[in-house]
C-alpha cells in the first residue's frame, strides 16, 4: 500500500469503524460484521457516503429506519466528517427512508402517519431481548463446563462466578447497555430491570432465555443466508457470527477485502 | 403416504399456494419484489438438486402442484393458505378460482382456505359470508402485513376483525391460519410480535389459531403464548427447511416447539411452492435430534413424527386416517399440554 493510499484511506478506516458500533437490533451484531454497508467511500475532504443492503426487499422498514439512522448518526459524529449520505438500496421503503435520511426529518418526520412516537421502545424491547439471550449463552456455557451444577444452582450465580469469556464479556455489555449492574456481585439470571426471579422459577426462566437465543440465533442464519443468496459478493464482507452456533454455509471472509481493512474482534 | 424403515406416515400439508406472479400480474415493483424474496428464501433453503428456474417458479400451475404434492411428495391431502396481496398483483397472487376449482376437483386431496381483510368493514364482512358458504369455508388464512390504501397492516385483535371472526364462528370455520408480516400500524411497534393472537385466542376458545412459521422471527414469543392458550398451534412453514441447510437450529425449534406446546399441536407444511414437499417429508422422517443436545430436548419418537407429519393437521380439518396409519393415542383424543408456569 502506497503512502498515497493510506492517507485516503484513513477516514475510510475511521467511518467503518463507526459503522461497527450500529447494531441489528433485532440480530444483535454489527451491521459491518452482518455484510449490511454495502459500499462506503470518503472523500479527502470529509463527504462520506454509504450505500447499505438488506437481505430481503420486505425486511422491517422500522429496523431498516433504526439502523440506516443510526449509521448516518455514527458517521456524523466523526471530527473529521463534513457531510454523510447514508442510502438504503433495494428495500420497499428505500425512496421513504432515504428522503427522511436526507432530510434529517427524524423518525416521525420519515414515516408521517405510521409513526406515532418513537421507536425508543422498539429498541429497548430489543435490547432486553439481546441481554436475555447473552445471559442463556453465559449460563448455559457453565452448565456444560460444570456437572455438578445443576438449572437450581443458577439462582446463586453472579458476574464474578463466570469464566473469563466472550459470553461473559458479551453479557456485561449487554447489562451495560441496559444500565444494569456489570460488578462482579451482580446476580446473573435477572430481567431486563436487573431484578432477579423467585427461586422456584429458575429452570422455567432459563427455558424462556434459552428460546429467545434460538429465536435470534436462527434469524441471524437466516438473515445471513438470505444476504448471500441475494448479492452473493456480499459473502466476503460477512464476518462469522460471533455468538451462538457457527453458520457452516458461511465461507470464511477474506482479510484482503478492500471495503473492511480492519481485524474482527470476536465478542 | 411415505414408507420408510417399515413404518408408514400419512403426511398432510398444511400450507400450500398456487401464485401468479408473472410480470403481467405484477401491478407495481412490489410484485416483483415480494416474489423475488421468496425465490431468494427458495434458492437459500433448498438443496441444489431441488432448486427451480425463477421463470418456473413466477408461475406452476395446477398440474404441477398435483405432480409435486401428490405424485413426487408423499402427500395425502393439502390445504391452500392463499395470499392475496392485492396491493402488490393485478389478479391477485394466490388464484382463488384456479385453486378451488383444483379442490373440487380433487376433495379427498385438497382443501381450500380462504383469506379475509378486516379492513374492508361492513361490505367485506357480506362478501366473506358469501365466499364461505361457496367454498365451504373450514379455515381461513390471515395475512396482517398485507397492504390496504394507506395501511400496511392489521392486529387480530383489531374491533373489526372481532366482526370477521365471529362470523367465522357463526359459518363454523374453526382453523385460523395466522401469518405475520413486517408492518403494522403504527411502526413504533415490534410488526412481528404475536401478543395480539393471545388475546382472540383468549376470547374464541372454540377458534383454533394456527401460527405459521411458528411465530419466527419470534419464536420465544409464540412459545409463550402457545403454552398458556391451549387452541394456540404451531405450523412448521419456513421451519422446515433449516432441517438441510441448519439441522442443529432445525433441533432446537423442534426442541422449543415440544417443550412449550405439545407434540399434537406442531403441524409439518412444505410452504409450496417456497419449498417443495417431497425432500421436506424424506428430511423429517430421518431426522434426530443430535446427541449434544438431547440433555436439554430428549429424542424425537416416531409417533412424534408421525403426527407432526399429518395426524394433527388431520384432526384439526376432520380428515380421514386409514386405520394403518394411525397411532395408539390419536391427537383427536388428546388433551392439550402445557408447561406450568408461576
Amino acid at each position: 500500500m502506497s503512502p498515497t493510499d493510506l492517507r485516503d484511506g484513513v477516514l475510510e478506516r475511521e467511518a467503518m469503524a463507526a459503522l461497527a458500533a450500529v447494531l441489528d437490533p433485532e440480530l444483535d451484531e454489527p451491521i459491518t460484521d452482518l455484510g449490511f454497508v454495502r459500499s462506503l467511500s470518503a472523500g479527502t475532504r470529509g463527504d462520506v457516503v454509504v450505500h447499505l443492503r438488506l437481505p430481503t426487499s420486505f425486511c422491517s422498514p422500522s429496523f431498516a429506519y433504526l439502523m440506516a439512522s443510526d449509521a448516518k448518526d455514527a458517521l456524523t459524529a466523526l471530527p473529521r466528517v463534513r457531510s454523510v449520505v447514508v442510502q438504503l438500496d433495494d428495500h420497499h421503503d428505500s425512496d421513504l427512508i432515504n428522503r427522511g435520511l436526507a432530510a434529517d426529518a427524524g423518525y416521525r418526520g420519515t414515516f408521517a402517519a405510521e409513526a406515532e412516537d418513537s421507536l425508543d421502545c422498539l429498541r429497548e424491547t430489543f435490547r432486553r431481548k439481546a441481554h436475555t439471550a447473552a445471559m442463556e449463552r453465559a449460563l448455559t456455557a457453565l452448565l456444560r463446563s460444570d456437572p455438578g451444577l445443576s438449572e437450581n444452582d443458577l439462582y446463586q450465580v453472579t458476574l464474578g462466578d463466570l469464566p473469563d469469556a466472550p459470553t461473559t464479556e458479551a453479557l456485561r455489555r449487554r447489562r451495560a447497555a441496559l444500565g444494569l449492574g456489570t460488578d462482579a456481585g451482580s446476580r446473573v439470571l435477572v430481567d431486563g430491570t436487573g431484578a432477579s426471579y423467585p427461586e422456584h422459577e429458575v429452570p422455567l426462566r432459563l427455558r424462556m432465555a434459552r428460546s429467545v437465543r434460538v429465536s435470534i440465533d436462527g434469524n441471524a442464519h437466516f438473515c445471513r443466508g438470505l444476504l448471500r443468496t441475494r448479492y452473493p459478493e456480499s459473502a466476503q464482507d460477512q464476518a462469522p457470527c460471533v455468538h451462538g452456533d457457527t453458520d457452516p454455509a458461511a465461507p470464511a471472509r477474506t482479510t484482503s477485502h478492500p471495503l473492511l481493512p480492519l481485524e474482527v474482534n470476536a465478542s | 403416504m411415505y414408507s420408510k424403515d417399515g413404518e408408514d406416515y400419512f403426511v398432510l400439508d398444511a400450507h400450500v399456494a398456487l401464485w401468479d406472479a408473472r410480470p403481467e400480474n405484477q401491478l407495481n415493483v412490489h410484485g416483483k419484489q415480494f416474489i423475488d424474496c421468496f425465490y431468494d428464501y427458495h434458492r437459500n433453503l433448498s438443496p441444489e438438486s431441488e432448486r427451480w428456474s425463477y421463470e418456473d417458479y413466477l408461475y406452476y400451475g395446477g398440474e404441477r402442484l398435483m405432480k409435486d404434492l401428490f405424485e413426487d411428495g408423499y402427500v395425502d391431502h393439502a390445504i391452500f393458505q392463499p395470499a392475496i396481496l392485492g396491493a402488490f398483483y393485478k389478479r391477485g397472487f394466490g388464484q382463488t378460482e384456479e385453486a378451488f376449482a383444483l379442490a373440487q376437483q380433487h376433495p379427498e386431496r385438497l382443501t381450500y382456505n380462504h383469506a379475509f381483510d378486516p379492513r374492508h368493514g361492513e361490505e367485506g364482512l357480506r362478501q366473506f359470508r358469501r365466499d364461505a358458504d361457496r367454498f365451504g369455508l373450514k379455515g381461513v388464512k390471515l395475512y396482517t402485513a398485507e397492504w390496504f390504501g394507506d395501511s400496511r397492516g392489521w392486529k387480530l385483535d383489531d374491533p373489526w376483525s372481532y366482526r370477521y371472526l365471529e362470523a367465522c364462528q357463526e359459518r363454523g370455520i374453526r382453523n385460523i391460519h395466522v401469518h405475520k408480516g413486517p408492518t403494522i400500524r403504527p411502526l413504533d411497534r415490534d410488526a412481528f410480535d404475536v401478543a395480539d393472537v393471545d388475546t382472540v385466542a383468549s376470547d374464541f376458545t372454540e377458534l383454533n389459531f394456527v401460527v405459521e412459521h411458528c411465530g419466527l422471527p419470534r419464536l420465544e414469543d409464540f412459545c409463550w403464548i402457545a403454552t398458556q392458550e391451549p387452541n394456540v398451534y404451531a405450523g412448521l412453514a419456513v421451519a422446515m427447511p433449516f432441517i438441510h441447510t441448519r439441522p442443529r437450529y432445525f433441533a432446537q425449534i423442534i426442541g422449543e416447539l415440544l417443550y412449550w406446546l405439545d407434540e399434537n399441536r406442531i403441524f409439518f407444511s412444505s410452504d409450496y411452492a417456497i419449498w417443495t414437499p417431497k425432500w421436506l417429508v424424506e428430511h423429517f422422517v430421518d431426522f434426530q435430534i443430535p446427541e449434544d443436545l438431547q440433555s436439554e430436548y430428549g429424542s424425537l419418537t416416531t409417533t412424534q413424527k408421525k403426527k407432526i407429519l399429518g395426524l394433527n393437521a388431520a384432526a384439526l380439518y376432520d380428515i380421514a386416517v386409514p386405520e394403518h396409519l394411525r397411532v395408539a393415542a390419536m391427537p383427536a383424543e388428546a388433551q392439550p399440554q402445557a408447561v406450568s408456569i408461576a
